[in-house]
């Protein structure tokens, strides 16, 4: 069974989804994620679904899950490349994902992610 | 009266989550080969996912049947979900999820109807669930 690569890039890491991930495969690449994130303490997640030709509401779910919990470990995560496509699709289908940041490419979403960083200090300082 | 065709293309038992992504490979290369465009091919391949994730969860096991229509000058994919689960107590009520229960413990039956054309939906106790879905080029 083919792997997604867990990166590390600086404080982030980065996930380029590039394989078509059954429901099993894709809880197991959420537990990968985390541990990472356990490992390495990186403030930072970008999930690269560019390659991603379908996200059906279990992928759509997970992703979000995946964020909240992220979150809960200091983590802050952009979801980049989502093609119009599946964006439309995911509408259609009826999903809301919440709390799920998102940005066009890596690039935007790593500017993305630093001002999410400085605005989650922000917030634990109670300015 | 339009002439109704009907051939099919492949039978695939479902049994696992791994069933479930061949689904969706097969069902995107015919969509591809009748040429439906990028977006309908997700739209359809999105709902077959839904749909095999079904039978999967509440069935076990099932099969999914890819069929190709022609009705006058109509083409269209056709695919029929069939198990022998434990159907569904109330199909009305599932027809009427809200959107809350996507991707949660819901069927997703009312998501997976907004993205194809036709939809059809029989279940029973005794006879299981069958899920009837075309898109049409």
């Amino acid at each position: 069974m083919a792997e997604v690569s867990i990166l590390m890039m600086g404080e982030n890491i980065i996930v380029p989804i590039q394989v078509e991930l059954h429901d099993r495969a894709a809880m197991a690449l959420q537990e990968d994620i985390l541990l990472k994130i356990e490992e390495t303490g990186a403030s930072g997640l970008i999930i690269d679904v560019s390659a991603v030709s379908i996200v059906d509401s279990f992928l759509g779910r997970l992703l979000g899950d995946t964020a909240r919990m992220a979150r809960l470990m200091g983590t802050e995560t952009v979801l980049v490349g989502m093609k119009k496509e599946v964006v439309i699709t995911l509408i259609e289908l009826g999903m809301i994902i919440k709390d799920l940041h998102t940005a066009l490419n890596l690039e935007e979403g790593l500017k993305l992610l630093e001002s999410l960083k400085i605005e989650r200090v922000r917030e634990e300082n109670g300015a | 009266m339009d002439n109704e065709k009907e051939q099919q293309v492949k039978e695939i038992s479902i049994k696992s989550d791994e069933d479930v992504i061949f689904v969706r490979q097969e069902v995107r290369n015919l969509a591809k080969q009748m040429g439906l465009s990028l977006l309908e091919q997700t739209r359809i391949v999105t709902a077959a996912s839904e749909l095999g994730r079904n039978i999967v969860v509440h069935a076990r096991e099932g099969k999914a049947f890819l069929i190709k229509v022609e009705k006058g000058d109509r083409q269209g994919l056709k695919i029929v979900f069939r198990d022998k689960g434990p159907g569904i107590p109330d199909v009305q009520k599932a027809l009427e999820e809200g959107f809350s229960t996507v991707g949660s413990l819901g069927l997703g039956l009312p998501g997976a109807r907004r993205l194809v054309d036709d939809f059809a939906i029989e279940s029973s106790p005794l006879e299981g669930t069958t899920v009837i879905i075309i898109k049409w080029r």
